[in-house]
């Protein structure tokens, strides 16, 4: 049953995607950044880029928030409070996205712009960080978009790093512990080098999530087909986003486009999850 | 002597009563350190200084450089506080310990962050949701409603999802169920690239599953129906419930199966009659999770039932609203009765989800006292 879903998806995907690859070659759609209906010109590298800048800053929010929290559930909590945390994290698991969106572009943004103008006026030495000008705008950046889907793959990461970082003997934790080293001893000598694997498989795992978020994307980060190097300010946008934003007003050869650019999505995603699943696997076999 | 005897028996469950949180209780032996550490006077003075010293400067660097918002101070008193800290400790005790007590500083406020995150978010969700939150939201739809105009509601809405999560769940809960004791019970030759495919789809982004659908069925001539948003969440589902029901049938004894099969019983009695009654408080928990899950998904209904605004009874003609798609197509308009329309809807979405959440975690406590499991 899975076995033909899965094969049912590609073959279909590859298929409808046929018409726009063969107009603009394969090449073609997936090193220029246009995307023109009218002409006929469809090309996926800036919303590539774009998925990569956006899945980059929300690992960056998210890999040290979310292995501080498996930490604290597993090491620092009291057992009581641990097990509300991790239902409070498991709750953010089941947020709908779209709420996660519209909290963003509501609510955290007006906090974020600021945080944005500071990093732009004092890292401008990262060139990521600049703006085009002073005036340009901050919202619907990138970097506001990474960070709430930062939020939203921190669960994820949390539960599965928590639960390789589980499997440590108890023994060797206490024999750190009985050679008198602190907890943070403790844990950056045996637990971290133990569960080293596995967490790279959590972070692996989320980055896939982080490749295939939509809608909190769509409507946070102001669409635009070219890469924008400026993650500071407004402008981005991800594969995922074009096909949620353009597939109603699509002509039948931009529906062809925009299956292709679905068919990359998979395709990327599924080598991501497949090595992160063989390297969660590999660190709990050992 | 015997009196003798009594009396320190007794001494000793007074003193075990009086004293119960000195000692570990099997729980805890079991899988906690057993060195605690807590706050002395000295860590007491330590935070206190920390903190005097970080306020004051972060307040007077407030002043000299005419700051104006209040969160850049409360972030500059935060990194001083931990810094000083540090050094605090430091200078008392050894780099070690002051390293140690740092990044328990640091993982617990993380934590009180996430926490707080996720507060902020619901009560924003709430002040903003109940505004227009009345008995008449749910039983209107949006048809005769514009951004001009008052009323309408979630109507069409409510009633397109339940229909289409509710096709998904029921081709989904058989076909998972059915897997998950193909893996788990009969461990077939093919198991391994089965379980290999479950991973696989789980990965599977969500707009890609819409895409699939949208591209086989709807674009095929068929048009946007909510059956096709059905099929989709079915995708998402899938992998999601085999693995809860894998997960669950694990935890079942092995002595269970054994004692059925010495009796006598063929596999097939064994499993329907034995394993999936014991899992069944269990696998009825993957399930909601797996329902929760999809009910909140906006993406791949967005291309197979593609919303409306009028109240559409028929899954299999024509689109259909849900919820997460009323909220998508409401918060994007460019108006603020609309918006408003938008934040109820996710009120109502989200607290469909929170309830299905709860609902998931009674039954698996109870299923887990069942089990005669602590955890």
């Amino acid at each position: 049953m899975s076995l033909l879903l899965v094969g049912l998806t590609l073959m279909f995907l590859a298929n409808k995607a046929r018409p726009a690859l063969s107009k603009t070659g394969s090449w073609y759609f997936l090193t220029k950044s246009v995307w023109n209906p009218a002409l006929e010109h469809f090309g996926v590298f800036g919303l590539l880029m774009g998925t990569g800048i956006i899945a980059t800053i929300a690992l960056s929010v998210a890999v040290p928030t979310a292995l501080a929290m498996a930490l604290f559930i597993n090491e620092y909590a009291p057992r009581r409070l641990s097990r509300y945390v991790t239902t409070v994290i498991d709750l953010l698991a089941a947020l709908p996205s779209v709420l996660f969106g519209m909290w963003g572009l509501f609510a955290l943004q007006g906090k974020l712009v600021p945080v944005a103008r500071w990093i732009t006026h004092n890292l401008a030495i990262v060139p990521f960080f600049r703006i085009q000008a002073s005036n340009t705008s901050l919202a619907q950046s990138s970097f506001i978009g990474g960070v709430v889907v930062g939020i939203m793959i921190l669960p994820i990461i949390t539960s599965v790093s928590r639960d390789v970082m589980s499997q440590v003997p108890r023994e060797q934790c206490e024999g750190a512990l009985a050679l008198g080293g602190t907890r943070w001893g403790m844990i950056r000598s045996v637990i971290l080098p133990f569960g080293r694997s596995g967490i790279v498989g959590a972070v692996l795992l989320g980055f896939g999530r982080a490749l295939g978020e939509t809608i909190a994307i769509a409507l946070i980060i102001a669409l635009r087909f070219k890469a924008n190097s400026h993650w500071l300010s407004a402008g981005g946008g991800s594969i995922a986003s074009l096909i949620a934003t353009r597939f109603t007003e699509a002509s039948p050869l931009e529906l062809s486009a925009l299956v292709a650019a679905g068919l990359a999505l998979f395709l990327l995603t599924l080598a991501v999850n497949l090595a992160a699943q063989w390297v969660v696997k590999r660190g709990v076999a050992r | 002597m015997s009196g003798r005897d009594h009396s320190v028996v007794e001494d000793e469950n007074t003193f075990l009563v009086k004293h119960a949180d000195l000692f570990l209780t099997e729980d805890e032996m079991l899988d906690r350190p057993a060195r605690r550490r807590s706050l002395n006077g000295r860590d007491l003075v330590d935070v206190s200084l920390a903190t005097i010293a970080a306020g004051t400067t972060a307040i007077v660097l407030r002043l000299t450089l005419d700051w104006n918002g209040l969160m850049s101070t409360v972030v500059w008193w935060y990194l001083l506080f931990v810094a000083l800290y540090f050094v605090l400790v430091r200078d008392r005790t050894s780099s070690e310990v002051a390293v140690d007590k740092a990044v328990t500083i640091v993982v617990w406020s993380l934590a009180a962050l996430i926490a707080g995150v996720l507060g902020w978010m619901i009560v924003y969700l709430t002040a903003k949701g109940l505004k227009l939150l009345r008995p008449g939201f749910l039983t209107s739809d949006m048809r005769s409603t514009g951004p001009l105009t008052t009323g309408g509601g979630v109507k069409a809405a409510i009633i397109g999802s339940f229909e289409q999560v509710g096709m998904a769940t029921a081709f989904v809960v058989p076909v998972a169920v059915l897997t998950a004791v193909y893996l788990n019970e009969i461990k077939g030759r093919l198991s391994p690239f089965i379980r290999f495919i479950v991973n696989a789809l789980s990965g599977l982004p969500s707009i890609v599953a819409g895409l699939v659908i949208f591209a086989a069925w709807v674009n095929n001539g068929h048009g946007f129906s909510g059956a096709a948003g059905a099929a989709a969440l079915a995708v998402l589902m899938l992998p999601i419930v085999t693995r809860t029901s894998e997960e669950i049938l694990r935890t079942i004894p092995d002595s269970l199966r054994e004692a059925s099969l010495a009796l006598g019983a063929p596999q097939w009695r064994v499993v329907l009659r034995v394993v999936l009654p014991t899992a069944q408080a269990g696998l009825l928990t993957g399930v909601i999770l797996g329902i929760a899950r999809a009910v909140g998904e906006t993406a791949p209904v967005l291309l197979t039932a593609l919303g409306s605004d009028a109240t559409n009874w028929n899954p299999f003609h024509g689109p259909q609203a849900s919820l997460p798609l009323f909220v998508w197509q409401l918060i994007r308009e460019p108006n603020l009765r609309q918006n408003d329309r938008a934040w109820t809807g996710a009120l109502v979405l989200v607290f469909l989800v929170i309830a299905l959440f709860a609902l998931a975690r009674l039954l698996l406590a109870r299923s887990q006292r069942k089990l005669g499991r602590s955890r």
